[in-house]
């Protein structure tokens, strides 16, 4: 019955986003900067929908298969970077580009899961930042030439597909990526449920107990890391689109953190709920700033309005409150809504 | 020679900034399992104290300016080590994934704080001139900054290891990271040790942003996350809640990084560094002088 009702909704919220862009023109103020039709608009709710993405891909390593990593910020780089290189340095079209793009990321995510997954824990987590980290500071310092440095890299609009050029067009862009954000919530959904999804949860639950009826929860942990690698590589690419440049940045340990503090705004082992801190976190990371020529903040002292600006401030509070509330986040506190209205019914 | 010389006072500095640091995390994960991710956000805060104190004390002249500086970010490290034990951590204590997610959001919310108010750039930390000088021994060029850092951390090591040693407190610490449940077992109240070791490591965390800010000549925001992750490096090839593993990782790291920088390609340093951390927890999970594997 509750299945019904939340598969529903989110069918709903779905529909609702793809028509956005043709429905009738509002006004969100605060959360959206201009009409929500407007190109502006439809690039800020981009962003939100990729950090959605990417939010899912970490919470099925997370959430799900109870595998903590740092360095979850290389896979998502890796789709930032590898196609803006192979487009640069050699001219080639964007779809190849991402196409061989996400053949590298599976590739290194093998090699690179076979080496962490021989430890578990903080140690795993140890493991994998040591590589994203690796990945950053190469990418940062560029010795090898063609990683762009300080400056990172700029992919110009003329080198992306027809569609995505003009930023009048940012619908376009936008229904990539809410194309993405359905299809690796599918794919995520469906690896979720299958048989193979029940063997992920119990290897979360108790991995030893998992491999004592003869399931190998390395094997496991190690298709998982995979899969997770590979779209959070493909919500990368999108981003590439969104903001046309791979930076540094992006690859950075604070980035690395930054994705776990947004599945645990939304509310970690529920894929709906990692997507919504993600999405939550994305427009934030560019609404915040703005919110400081209202009158609200011109008033307040700027001790006061200067840390509420800031992005990283408000989710770390958020996160810090929600923790001592509830530890399954914004989705957690949603759930409990409808029963406790029930149970006031009953009561 | 003489540039190697050098090299070697700097590194030590450095080290002397990564032990202090990594101290307090190293005891805090061996006895409470928690990774207190909001040990690089107090480390800044001791930076920024000492910007504060080295700017609007102006009556003074600097060296006692610095004196008072390492005295008030003590105070606020140890302040804020208390708050983050008692206040948060208390209630959720059994429950450490928890307690790792509430500090990396305490971390990112004091960071973020930080940047909000006085800004993400850099700001220069006004120094004493003998600070800034430098000695000539023999052909060596020596910077006065960096001495007195590794120095003051040799010091600090000093302190903290004979505190661990001959003092009774530190004997429950050290018999805590090895067995918890035994200690509890034998009637002592551990909690107390939590706090102990939260307000001591804090404080010396606190003491580290000043060094660090004197060593780099700048403070800004992210001068704990950037240490954060070599302070991971050092705890965990020396091996988990001991003082002396700490200590002489801290030495190992801080001079083969800064000697491949400077005589490797720019950043080779570094990237070694991290490649080193993955082969330890891979290859002697336990570390240099550690009893117990990292999980």
């Amino acid at each position: 019955m509750r299945f019904t009702r939340w598969s529903t909704l989110l069918v709903l919220v779905v529909v609702l986003l793809a028509a956005l862009p043709v429905l009738p023109a509002f006004l969100l103020p605060g959360v959206l900067p201009a009409p929500s039709t407007a190109p502006t608009s439809l690039q800020v709710l981009a962003v939100g929908l990729t950090f959605a993405s990417l939010a899912m891909t970490f919470d099925i390593l997370h959430g799900y298969t109870g595998m903590l990593s740092f360095g979850h910020v290389l896979w998502f780089a890796l789709g930032l970077y590898a196609p803006a290189v192979l487009m640069r340095e050699w001219q080639w079209g964007f779809f190849q580009a991402v196409a061989v793009s996400l053949i590298v990321t599976a590739l290194l995510a093998v090699l690179v899961g076979l080496i962490a997954l021989r430890v578990v824990g903080i140690a795993f987590a140890m493991v994998t930042l040591a590589f994203a980290e690796a990945f950053y500071l190469l990418a940062k310092n560029n010795p090898v030439g063609f990683l762009g440095g300080d400056e990172g890299i700029n992919v110009p609009a003329s080198s992306l597909p027809e569609r995505f050029q003009a930023v009048a067009d940012a619908k376009y862009t936008y229904w990539l990526a809410l194309a993405v954000l359905v299809l690796i919530a599918g794919v995520l959904w469906y690896c979720a449920g299958s048989r193979a999804g029940r063997v992920w949860l119990a290897v979360r639950e108790n991995a030893q107990r998992a491999e004592s009826i003869g399931l190998q929860a390395t094997r496991f942990r190690l298709m998982v890391f995979i899969l997770a690698a590979v779209l959070a590589s493909l919500a990368g690419s999108v981003y590439l689109v969104i903001v046309r440049g791979a930076h540094s940045e992006m690859a950075s340990a604070d980035f690395a953190l930054l994705i776990l503090l947004m599945v645990m705004l939304g509310g970690s082992g529920r894929l709906w709920g990692a997507a919504l801190g993600g999405f939550v976190y994305g427009v934030a990371q560019l609404r915040l700033g703005a919110l400081s020529t209202t009158d609200l903040f011109e008033s307040a002292p700027s001790w006061v309005a200067g840390p509420l600006q800031e992005p990283q401030f408000a989710i770390g509070v958020l996160v810090v409150v929600l923790m001592l509330i509830t530890p399954g986040g914004l989705a957690g506190l949603l759930e409990r809504l409808p029963r406790r209205r029930e149970s006031a019914l009953r009561g | 020679m003489d540039a190697a010389f050098s090299l070697l006072v700097s590194s030590l500095g450095l080290a002397g900034i990564y032990f202090m640091l990594a101290v307090g995390l190293s005891l805090i994960f061996g006895l409470m399992h928690v990774l207190n991710l909001a040990h690089g956000a107090v480390f800044a805060l001791g930076a920024y104290v000492a910007l504060g104190v080295m700017e609007s004390m102006t009556g003074l002249p600097a060296t006692p300016r610095l004196v008072i500086s390492f005295a008030a970010a003590a105070v606020v490290g140890a302040l804020a080590g208390f708050l983050i034990e008692r206040v948060f951590l208390r209630a959720t204590y059994g429950r450490s994934y928890i307690q790792m997610v509430l500090t990396l959001g305490l971390a990112f919310a004091v960071t973020a704080c930080l940047a909000g108010i006085l800004g993400h750039d850099p700001i220069q930390l006004p120094l004493p001139s003998w600070y800034r000088d430098v000695t000539v021994i023999g052909d060596s060029r020596l910077a006065n900054g960096r001495i007195f850092i590794a120095a003051f951390a040799a010091v600090a090591f000093v302190l903290v290891w004979s505190f661990m040693r001959r003092s009774s407190h530190g004997l429950v610490i050290r018999a805590g990271v090895e067995n918890r449940s035994m200690v509890q077992a034998l009637g002592i109240d551990v909690a107390k040790s939590f706090t102990l070791v939260f307000v001591l490591g804090s404080a010396l965390a606190g003491i580290g942003g000043v060094l660090a800010a004197s060593f780099y000549g700048t403070v800004s925001p992210d001068l704990g996350t950037r240490q954060l992750i070599f302070a991971f490096i050092v705890i965990i090839i020396g091996g988990l809640g001991t003082v002396e593993g700490t200590a002489l990782a801290a030495v190992v790291v801080a001079v083969m990084q800064q000697y491949l920088n400077f005589y490797g390609p720019s950043g080779s340093g570094d990237i070694v560094t991290i490649v080193l951390l993955a082969a330890v927890v891979l290859l002697r999970p336990r570390g240099m002088l550690g009893k117990k594997a990292l999980a």
